[in-house]
């Protein structure tokens, strides 16, 4: 796979118009969900963000942390800094003041960081959606990286919306049936079904929605420098082909008294 | 330090002449940047300046890094996401530190199979090349290590398992990976010893480079043709060659800003492609990743290294001889290092008198074949370690060994080379006809 994905690089440079994405045959079922950031002009759709934060404020926050995460970092998504510190109260964190004794806790501010999971199996979603690959690419050529993104915002809306509504049990725990996950069979039950929450914004809460925001939300957290980077990437490739040019045309004129030389006057 | 025939340096101002009866320092690098260089030079002489710039971006971007990176297993990965989040261009610093060593490999194989193809490792370069191989050891140490500092899940696993190579030497192996690891298993020590490895083995190639370059400077650079510039006086030196300054220097940088827009590409727009989504996963000794895969450089000897199973008869044989000191794990680990030290031997190998593959009929052949084979090993080294991908790396790494010590050797006997040109300005001058006069 990763050989294909480095012949593929630079294919995907030349081709990249021709990419299409699907999920690898056989293995687990990704859908690949559209995202305003994918692609080398996307963009985070604030929107979506801020919804995506609710949902996990209301439910993914009950089991699940985003330690990498600071609540200041939350301006990004265009809340104010007054908004910023009246949710972070929302959180406790561990209290490191003079007086604190072991296992105080305090009112968290904008500058400390989200919690961490308070399941023990429950991983943190910080980095989630670049921990997993959604899917890669036609033929496993990873090609869709350039324009879509490797899938794992796809991953987490795909999983979140994958339940089949069965069940099995197994040691004692009992395991869901779900198409995205890796061997069909989860153990976090159901998080979404649908309206689960009232969008501030007024959006419909249907079950994918909900999914989609917050797989979006969970980019954000992951690459949080995401827009960042494209904006640069942009002018690094518009200048640097800019200089490319410039180059070109000092080296052909630099080589050409030697290459384009004039035979000798033959002699009279 | 050119061993060619070549315009001296002559101090003209008074501070340059100050400078240079102290030392000679101006002189070296008049010497250094217009040393003649043959003028019917391909695209495939760009892999240097490319890998000269590798070299200074990963040191510079590194020592950066480092600033804001904390070697502790506690806090190595939450130090990563801090750069990635809180330093200031932070995420730009290390995804380009990160696709550099990428960059780094690719420049490198190309530059390596440009040599291999036009025998530049041939009489008198062997010491060059013997260099060069050096470097690509110390990269691969380098970039193994460097894989490991973030601490994800891949770096954790990727270390127990290739230091667990050294664990299968006979006799010493066991105490020797626990000397190499600074305990009996990956840990806070193995972090700490490798950052600090890490930062000091790029000085350590940059030394080497050095010396590369010293060597290459004083027998000249090969070129396409393999055919020696003529070195009689100045005025045939200057029909063959052109100064690096500026001739070449422009065609390489403009070769390299054209990698470079590519580069810019990747790191912008889909920076983790050749990564692994396991790496942002925080190391945890208690759960092991599905397919443990090495990072995509260390492919083909990772695949080579998977090759020598114990069914493979070669390996029974071994064992049998040596009484079961060779196993199977043993033995993938010497063919691993022995598919680098064949490719070192090749100077004394290669018994062709003819250096460049270009008058080579059946070299060609060969030579492409090699070049395949590197890049189904690559795939092979990807793919889990079941069949058909086991019979398969187990014939490519049988081609790459015949390659080397066998074909090689044999080619130079029976194969009847195409006529070469006389000089270089032969060949130039074949590329680019004189215009008629006017």
């Amino acid at each position: 796979m990763t050989f294909n994905r480095i012949l593929s690089a630079a294919a995907a440079l030349v081709l990249a118009g021709s990419a299409t994405a699907f999920a690898a045959a056989g293995e687990k079922e990704v859908e690949d969900f559209r995202f305003s950031f994918e692609g080398p002009f996307g963009s985070f759709d604030q929107d979506q963000l801020q919804r995506g934060l609710q949902v996990y404020t209301e439910i993914c926050s009950g089991c699940h942390g985003l330690q990498y995460v600071a609540f200041r970092n939350l301006e990004d998504l265009g809340y104010t800094d007054a908004e910023v510190r009246a949710y972070a109260k929302n959180f406790y964190v561990a209290d490191d003041g003079p007086e604190a004794l072991p296992g105080d806790e305090r009112e968290a501010l904008p500058t400390d960081h989200f919690p961490g999971s308070t399941l023990s199996n429950a991983p943190d979603l910080s980095l989630m959606a670049k921990a997993r690959a959604g899917f890669s690419g036609p033929s496993g050529t990873g090609i869709n990286q350039l324009l879509q993104g490797m899938g794992g915002p796809e991953y987490i809306a795909s999983l979140l919306t994958g339940y089949t509504g069965e069940e099995k049990e197994e040691a004692g725990t009992i395991l869901y049936e779900n198409l995205a996950f890796e061997g069909g069979y989860i153990s976090m039950s159901p998080p979404l079904y649908g309206d689960d929450v009232v969008f501030a914004d007024g959006t419909e809460a249907t079950l994918e929605q909900e999914a989609k925001d917050v797989a979006a939300f969970l980019m954000w957290t992951a690459e949080p420098k995401l827009e960042a980077r494209k904006t640069a990437g942009i002018t690094a490739v518009v200048f640097l082909t800019l200089l490319t040019v410039l180059l070109y045309l000092t080296n052909k004129k630099l080589w050409a008294p030697h290459k384009h030389r004039k035979a000798d006057k033959p002699a009279e | 330090m050119s061993g060619i025939p070549h315009d001296k340096y002559e101090p003209s101002t008074g501070a340059e002449k100050w400078v240079e009866s102290r030392l000679p320092i101006l002189s070296l690098l008049h010497s250094t940047l217009t040393i003649p260089t043959p003028k019917n030079l391909n695209w495939m002489w760009i892999w240097g300046i490319v890998l000269v710039f590798c070299l200074v971006l990963q040191i510079v971007t590194g020592i950066v890094l480092v600033m804001h990176y904390t070697p502790d297993v506690s806090l190595a990965f939450a130090s990563v996401e801090h750069i990635m989040r809180d330093v200031n261009a932070g995420w730009a610093i290390r995804y380009i530190h990160m696709n550099g060593a990428s960059l780094f490999f690719v420049a490198v194989y190309l530059h390596i199979f440009r040599g291999l193809y036009y025998g530049s490792y041939k009489a008198p370069r062997e010491i060059t090349w013997i260099i060069g191989m050096l470097i690509y050891l110390l990269m691969m140490g380098t970039a193994f290590m460097g894989y490991v500092l973030p601490w994800g899940q891949m770096s954790f696993w990727g270390a127990t398992v290739i230091t667990g190579l050294f664990g299968a030497i006979p006799g010493i192996g066991e105490s020797l990976q626990t000397w190499l690891l600074g305990g009996p298993a990956v840990d806070n020590a193995t972090l700490t010893r490798f950052f600090s490895l890490h930062y000091l083995m790029p000085f350590l190639i940059l030394g080497l480079v050095i010396v590369h370059v010293w060597a290459f400077h004083t027998t000249g650079n090969n070129n396409p043709t393999g055919v020696p510039v003529r070195t009689k006086n100045i005025d045939e030196v200057k029909k063959d060659t052109l100064p690096f300054w500026p001739y070449f220097v422009i065609k390489d940088l403009f070769a390299l800003v054209f990698i470079l827009v590519i580069f810019a590409a990747i790191v912008g727009f889909m920076p983790n492609y050749l990564g692994h989504p396991d790496n942002y996963i925080e190391a945890n000794a208690l759960a092991t990743p599905a397919h443990i895969v090495p990072e995509w450089y260390f492919l083909p000897f990772y695949a080579i290294l998977r090759a020598f199973t114990a069914e493979v008869w070669i390996v029974q044989f071994a064992g049998f001889i040596t009484g079961g000191i060779i196993d199977a794990k043993f033995f993938g680990v010497m063919a691993m290092f022995g598919a680098i030290a064949v490719m070192a031997l090749a100077p004394w190998l290669d018994t062709s008198s003819v250096r460049s593959g270009r008058y080579r009929p059946q070299f060609k052949i060969w030579f492409w074949l090699l070049a395949a084979d590197f890049i189904l090993l690559m795939w092979c080294g990807a793919m889990p370690a079941e069949e058909p991908y086991a019979t398969i790396s187990l014939i490519a790494s049988a081609y790459w060994f015949a390659y080397f010590l066998v074909i090689l050797p044999v080619l130079g006997v029976i194969e009847k080379p195409q006529d070469r040109p006389e000089t270089i300005e032969e060949d130039f001058n074949a590329h680019y006809p004189a215009e008629p006069a006017e």
